[in-house]
């Protein structure tokens, strides 16, 4: 029996959208006690699916303009809002991507959960705070009657989804909309978060429509699965049907495009080393009124050198450590000791002024193409500016950022228009283009793929070991996603607490992991459902 | 905590000795010759040396700021050189007028002004929203003297339901005269920042709207209402906050324009005469006073912030 039955939804977008429907024609069920996930790409409407089905669309901007949405039966295209929310938290819940912003930073956490039973229940102040212990009991989250009282900034990334995976699910709803619940997080965590779901969804018998970008997710999860591309349900069936043998070529492709946990072969690399550190350190911490405060050890003693030609990954959850490698190489950050060698001159001590003729030596590439770029200023002004500070004549610095336009496989025309003409993956090539027209030696990549839907993801990673070749750079790729990091490094250090806990060659890491840490992250990767599996 | 509480308070006293040197040398340093003021037109040059003395204003610069700072810390601000009555006693007898206009003013334009900007934030693009914007932007643009003399046209002589002028103590001669005297100078001091706070509010709870956790409290069933004030106001609290606080500080210069549009007794006419006459040691125990009064304002918007926000800590 189906718990949610979405027939013909068509959602309008407003005048002037880059296409007239956000979702067109979308017929999908779920079955009670049974979890179907939708995959897809940014702008699939998968998420504007999911939002519709809360009623939390916002009407004036995605009107639905034909279908009907029936959760038990109940078309909730038809109901007043007094009716809708009343449904909402007791018949439907949702869980969001990111569990940071979608708590109440000033509330206490226990306090949310709670407001879920006084919205919709008469219990009593202390019959409610039971209850919400009950909750957070029930995901597992430790010492809850001290929990309640936190705030969401005191805990971690997992705490904070399993707050909202109590808060969704105290009054037993029947659906529960997980939309991208961990893509936020980190791979340990998200394989605990994936087990809880799937754990109480089984225990309790409830419908889950489960929206993710990732088919290893998938993999993990799910019993049913709709594809969807630019608003359309392109393929729906049984997990084993879709992902087994897919029939629609855009499932097809999708699935080739997930990186596989098999590194490629990879040639040993020979090149003069351009890059070393030598028991670099990073501290943090704030004087005391006493002598010494707290004080947090980013990065402690890590040694590591990449050759020209080269890639070194650095692999590690949030705070361990890796991107705080990456800035004190670029010296963002100023390390608390040890040494960083460019090219054999140690420039961990350099003042401001000494460093200036080494900046152009080491270029990095962010994470985020969207805020990484000046919004006011023409891709082409952000690419020449480097190298125009560095004395090249402007007539010089266009022709070369003409030239790398097409190295990174964008018209030369591009150079005219702004960041917001560009779609995510076209403005990483843009960051990747700025970055190697400084003619650096060494290139970073911090998690420069983690914001890209997979297809990109794919290219992107292509063209940075293209672009390693051609210029033979020394690469640093620090990243959290141990599949990226098969297809694209020779080396990897994986790093935890700000401890280099093992490294050496990918294929032997992967296929061969010595430490307790390493073997946990292999086992936590979603879906391993590489080409071998 | 606690000793963030301390280290904020501490702060203060550098502050204020910083200010104390200021207001001591810009009057020094200003032109004119309060000695001569006093001596008249007619004296002869030994009459405003002989005054200059008296006064202590012939010795070394450093000996007079010394001297002056001694007594500050006594609690001596000086004594007027023209009415010859302490400074203090002189604050001290103008200080309720000012300290009850200011204390209605800023509460009048809370309580309208942050319902009426969460109003519009959370009905932005409407006709209601319009119509607090543009008052907004003629609020910020009328002067206090031009509308208080229009609302003493309309409400005092036209429509004659509240006097023209003056000042009834609530202490004094109860509530009702004191709300019936203060209501036109508090509502035409109020309206620029009513704009002001106005404004604010809507950004503010404009962007927080716009956040993950609004949708959250949605998803949950919660009414609009209740999603205005228990999720969106608190969080949109910091800044509006921060925008009172400025507001009290630019208080200060209205209360002297208003205290004389409506002829009330208070600090602001004490600061006109003062500065007119050369009056220095009520100049300066003036400046200080509002300094001081500022700062403290300013260190209980900082000890507000950890209040309203859990994660601000110092």
């Amino acid at each position: 029996m189906s718990i949610l039955e979405v027939t013909n939804l068509t959602v309008k977008l407003p005048d002037g959208a880059d296409r007239p429907f956000a979702i067109e024609d979308v017929t999908l069920k779920v079955e009670k006690g049974q979890i179907l996930c939708i995959v897809g790409e940014s702008g699939s409407g998968k998420s504007v699916t999911a939002f519709s089905v809360m009623g939390l669309a916002d009407r004036r901007a995605l009107t639905p303009v034909s279908g009907t949405i029936k959760l038990d039966g109940e078309d909730i295209l038809d109901i007043d809002d007094a009716r809708l929310r009343k449904l909402r938290g007791e018949k439907m819940s949702m869980i969001f991507q990111e569990p940071m912003t979608a708590l109440n930073p000033v509330l206490r956490v226990g306090d949310q959960i709670s407001e879920m039973l006084e919205i919709h229940t008469d219990l009593t102040r202390s019959q409610r705070k039971t209850r919400v212990i009950e909750a957070m009991t029930d995901v597992r989250l430790p010492d809850p009657e001290k929990m309640y009282r936190s705030y969401p900034h005191q805990l971690s990334g997992g705490q904070r989804q399993r707050i909202m995976i109590a808060m969704a699910l105290t009054l037993e709803p029947q659906l529960l909309i997980a939309d991208e619940p961990t893509t936020a997080l980190d791979v340990t965590t998200q394989a605990q978060i994936l087990k809880l779901i799937k754990d109480i969804q089984r225990r309790k018998g409830m419908g889950v429509m489960f929206i993710t970008h990732d088919f290893g997710v998938v993999a993990e999860i799910a019993d049913h699965v709709a594809v969807m591309k630019h608003g359309r349900i392109v393929e729906q069936g049984s997990v084993a049907e879709v992902l087994g043998a897919p029939k629609d070529p855009y499932t097809q492709k999708l699935i080739a495009a997930v990186p596989s946990m098999i590194p490629p072969e990879r040639e040993v690399a020979t090149g003069q080393i351009a890059l070393e550190t030598d028991d670099l350190v990073k501290t943090y911490g704030q004087a005391g009124l006493l002598g010494q405060g707290r004080v947090v050890k980013a990065v402690r003693e890590v040694d590591l050198t990449v050759r020209r030609g080269e890639t070194l990954g650095i692999v590690g959850e949030s705070g361990s450590g890796k991107s705080t490698v990456a800035r004190c190489i670029m010296r963002l950050v100023d390390p608390t000791s040890g040494e960083v060698l460019i090219n054999g001159e140690n420039i961990a001590s350099l003042r401001e002024g000494q460093l200036r003729s080494h900046r152009r030596d080491i270029q990095i590439v962010f994470q985020d193409p969207y805020r990484s770029l000046n919004p006011r200023r023409t891709v082409g002004q952000s690419i020449v500016e480097g190298p125009v500070n560095f004395g090249l004549s402007m007539n010089e610095a266009k022709a070369r950022a003409a030239e790398l336009m097409q190295v990174v496989g964008l018209s030369p025309d591009a150079l005219e228009r702004f960041p917001h003409q560009f779609s995510g993956g076209q403005r990483q090539r843009i960051c990747i283009a700025r970055a190697l027209a400084m003619e650096p030696m060494i290139l970073i990549a911090d998690e420069a793929v983690s914001a890209l839907d997979v297809s990109v993801q794919a290219q992107v990673l292509d063209l940075l070991d293209d672009v390693r070749k051609r210029f033979d750079l020394a690469m640093l790729f620090i990243t959290h996603d141990l599949r990226v990091a098969a297809q694209i490094c020779d080396r990897i250090m994986v790093m935890n607490k700000g401890e280099v806990v093992e490294s050496g060659f990918t294929s032997t890491v992967y296929a061969n992991p010595q430490h307790d840490y390493t073997r946990a992250l292999l086992a936590a990767a979603p879906g391993q459902i590489g080409p071998a599996a | 905590m606690t000793r963030y509480i301390i280290m904020r308070v501490l702060s203060t006293i550098p502050v204020m000795v910083l200010v104390a040197l200021f207001v001591f040398l810009m009057l020094r340093l200003a032109p004119g010759d309060p000695a001569s003021v006093i001596a008249g037109d007619y004296a002869t040059a030994e009459d405003v040396a002989r005054i200059r003395e008296q006064l202590g204003l012939s010795d070394p610069i450093v000996v007079q700021f010394l001297r002056w700072v001694a007594s500050l810390v006594q609690g001596d601000l000086g004594t007027s050189i023209f009415s010859g009555k302490p400074v203090t006693e002189l604050i001290g007898q103008r200080i309720e007028p000012t300290l009850m206009l200011a204390l209605t003013t800023i509460t009048f334009a809370v309580v309208v002004a942050v319902p009426l900007g969460t109003l519009a934030a959370f009905r932005a693009g409407s006709l209601v929203d319009r119509f607090v914007m543009l008052f907004s932007v003629g609020g910020f643009s009328v002067p206090v003297f031009v509308l208080g003399y229009i609302l003493i046209y309309i409400f005092s002589m036209t429509l004659g339901v509240l006097p023209v002028q003056g000042y009834k103590s609530p202490f004094t001669e109860g509530i009702g005269p004191f709300l019936y005297h203060i209501t036109l100078p508090s509502v035409t001091l109020s309206v620029i920042f009513i704009a002001l706070i106005a404004r604010m509010t809507r950004a503010s709870v404009i962007e927080v709207l716009e956040e993950d956790y609004i949708r959250t409290a949605r998803a949950k069933g919660q009414s609009e209402m209740k999603i205005l004030t228990r999720h969106a106001l608190r969080n949109a609290a910091v800044p509006v906050v921060t925008v009172i606080g400025i507001g009290i500080a630019l208080l200060i210069g209205g209360v002297v324009v208003t205290e004389s549009v409506f002829n009330i007794p208070g600090l602001g006419r004490l600061v006109l005469d003062a500065v007119l006459a050369r009056d220095y040691p009520i100049i300066q125990g003036l400046i200080l006073f509002f300094s001081f009064v500022y700062i403290f304002i300013n260190l209980i918007i900082d000890l507000s912030y950890t209040l309203l926000d859990p994660r601000i800590r110092y």
